[in-house]
């Protein structure tokens, strides 16, 4: 049940996409967000929609996957797209009945701004699905890594983060394993009012804190027993290089901008 | 209260890139007042074989059957049937959650609907049945050592008055200590009719406690027999990657030095096996 929870999922398939520097991933995502925005009229999306479309498809990833995404998004979507609708003013009024009045503008702005949203989320979906949260990580913490000069703690972010998302799955099964084992003590998480359902949380929430301090501890533990020590003179094992196929990457984002641009 | 599995097979995740088998095409019983021992690798599937006793888990194809009835079928009582087959799982100790062990212990039977005295007697009762000590009743779990806390878990699954009880490794991770204590409390309870399903590595107490024992292998059911017929293949365990217990070990050593002794699963018969063999001069060494 808890299982089927997706939290940026990784899709462990080897691609072209997958493969490409983690920092020029980042980098060109960005630039794809930045795209989105400058783009104005609908059929600037066409060069977004295929680009999306052919990065999915080179990196091997189904289109339900990337759809899957937009889902948890589907109120504030329809929520932005209806209030644009009614509250855009414009000349060209479309429809005209008792208090609501639909222009041309109106309709166009909230197309755009659900367009919009769309392409920023599977966009993000595109880089979070493609690349391992770890190697994610070390792509940031790199890019970051400039800023420590003025005292930002990138690496220990970074590590934070790491140690995060490596603990999401393994909290996961934890509380799987908690709730099922309180079910088998005839426990009810489903039915009942929300005070009833919260406090029938109780039996599952506090093994998890406690679990989850004593992993914490553990791994500290762990870590100090390796002499871990910080960032300070720490080598690594991958060492990230910008290559051919990053370069290439790049060019089709520069080149899906400057359509959006000019169309 | 007999556990029927029919063909029953479990896949993991189906339709998706982390798709896995877990168990294909079980079929086994269990009668009543039976201790079954259900052995298997790392990862051959006994977990997920345990949590479909009581309906935690669902098969994707199959049927389980306790008391006659499909307990996946609409309309069947999951929660009663939960109490009615009691599961320990896996370092149970990690389940406690209440202020004192009396609270935690008496979470299950509240769960059933009992209250005031019924529900003090039953709390009670299963408490006396893990041989703690008499003061622990008010303290904090996590005040207990991990074999004391791991007895609470059971006293909690036992305050629910079940028939049947699967236990999931109830000793991992214990000292020889806990471990002995836990397993007397096993025997006391299979000796009062309680039908036990126990996983368990340790071959020399299945081989002495078990009236049945299953060998899961990569999700399939490789053997389902005695322990006697069960341990007397003791290549093919090996190959799955399995012990044979220390008992039957010595024995096949003593046949590979020329003394002709059966296979034996206790420590008496062993002992009885020797003398007889030696008085019957069968020593070619």
């Amino acid at each position: 049940m808890l299982k089927d929870i997706t939290l940026g999922q990784f899709y462990p398939v080897d691609s072209f996409v997958h493969r490409l520097d983690p920092r020029v991933k980042i980098i060109l995502t960005f630039a794809f967000i930045v795209g989105v925005f400058l783009g104005g009229g609908l059929t600037a999306y066409l060069p977004v929609i295929a680009f999306i479309y052919v990065a999915a498809k080179m990196a091997h990833l189904p289109i339900k996957m990337l759809m899957k995404g937009i889902k948890p998004l589907r109120f504030i979507l329809i929520f932005t797209f209806v209030l644009n609708l009614f509250f855009t003013g414009g000349d060209t009024v479309l429809v005209k009945a008792w208090f609501i009045v639909i222009t041309k503008e109106g309709l166009m702005t909230a197309i755009r701004f659900s367009a919009r949203l769309v392409f920023l989320v599977t966009g993000a979906s595109l880089l979070t699905l493609t690349t391992s949260p770890v190697v994610l990580t070390d792509g940031l913490e790199r890019l970051l890594s400039p800023l420590r000069k003025i005292g930002f703690p990138a690496h220990e972010l970074a590590m934070m983060m790491t140690i995060a998302l490596r603990f999401i799955p393994t909290l996961l099964e934890e509380a799987d394993k908690i709730m099922k084992a309180q079910m088998a003590r005839g426990a009810d998480f489903e039915s009942g009012n929300i005070l009833q359902r919260a406090k029938a949380m109780i039996p599952l929430l506090v093994p998890l804190f406690v679990s989850a301090f004593r992993r914490a501890g553990d791994l500290a533990m762990a870590m100090e027993s390796r002499c871990y020590h910080g960032s300070e003179g720490r080598t690594r094992m991958r060492v990230l290089k910008v290559t051919k196929n990053d370069y290439v990457a790049a060019l089709a984002v520069a080149v899906m901008i400057a359509l959006t641009c000019v169309m | 209260m007999p556990i029927v599995i029919e063909n029953m097979s479990h896949v993991y995740q189906p339709g998706s890139p982390f798709k896995a088998d877990a168990l294909t095409d079980i079929s086994l019983t269990v009668n009543d007042g039976e201790l079954l021992a259900l052995i298997g690798h790392t990862g051959s599937g006994k977990s997920t074989l345990a949590q479909h006793l009581n309906g935690l888990l669902q098969p994707t194809s199959g049927r389980v059957l306790v008391d006659g009835r499909d307990i996946n079928e609409k309309g069947a009582d999951r929660r009663a049937l939960r109490q009615r087959v009691g599961l320990l799982f896996q370092y149970a100790e990690y389940q406690l959650f209440e202020e004192t062990v009396y609270k935690d212990i008496a979470f299950g039977p509240k769960n059933q609907g009992l209250t005031g005295e019924e529900l003090d007697k039953r709390v009670r009762e299963a408490f006396a049945l893990v041989h703690l000590p008499e003061e622990t009743l008010e303290k904090s779990p996590f005040e207990l050592s991990g074999g004391q806390m791991r007895r609470v878990a059971l006293a909690g699954v036992l305050a629910m008055n079940p028939g049947v009880l699967v236990l999931d490794e109830p000793i991992a991770g214990l000292d020889p200590k806990g471990r002995d204590e836990l397993m007397q409390i096993i025997n006391e309870l299979h000796e009062k009719g309680v039908t036990i399903v126990l996983i368990s590595h340790n071959m020399d107490d299945v081989a002495r406690m078990a009236t049945c024992v299953a060998v899961l292998d990569k999700g399939h059911l490789a053997m389902f027999g005695t322990p006697r017929e069960v341990f007397s293949r003791g290549d093919e365990l090996n190959a799955m990657g399995l012990d044979v217990p220390q008992t039957v070990q010595l024995c096949r050593e003593l046949r590979k030095g020329g003394l002709q002794v059966p296979d034996c699963l206790t420590d008496e018969e062993l002992a009885d096996a020797i003398a007889l063999a030696l008085k019957g001069g069968n020593v070619n060494a």
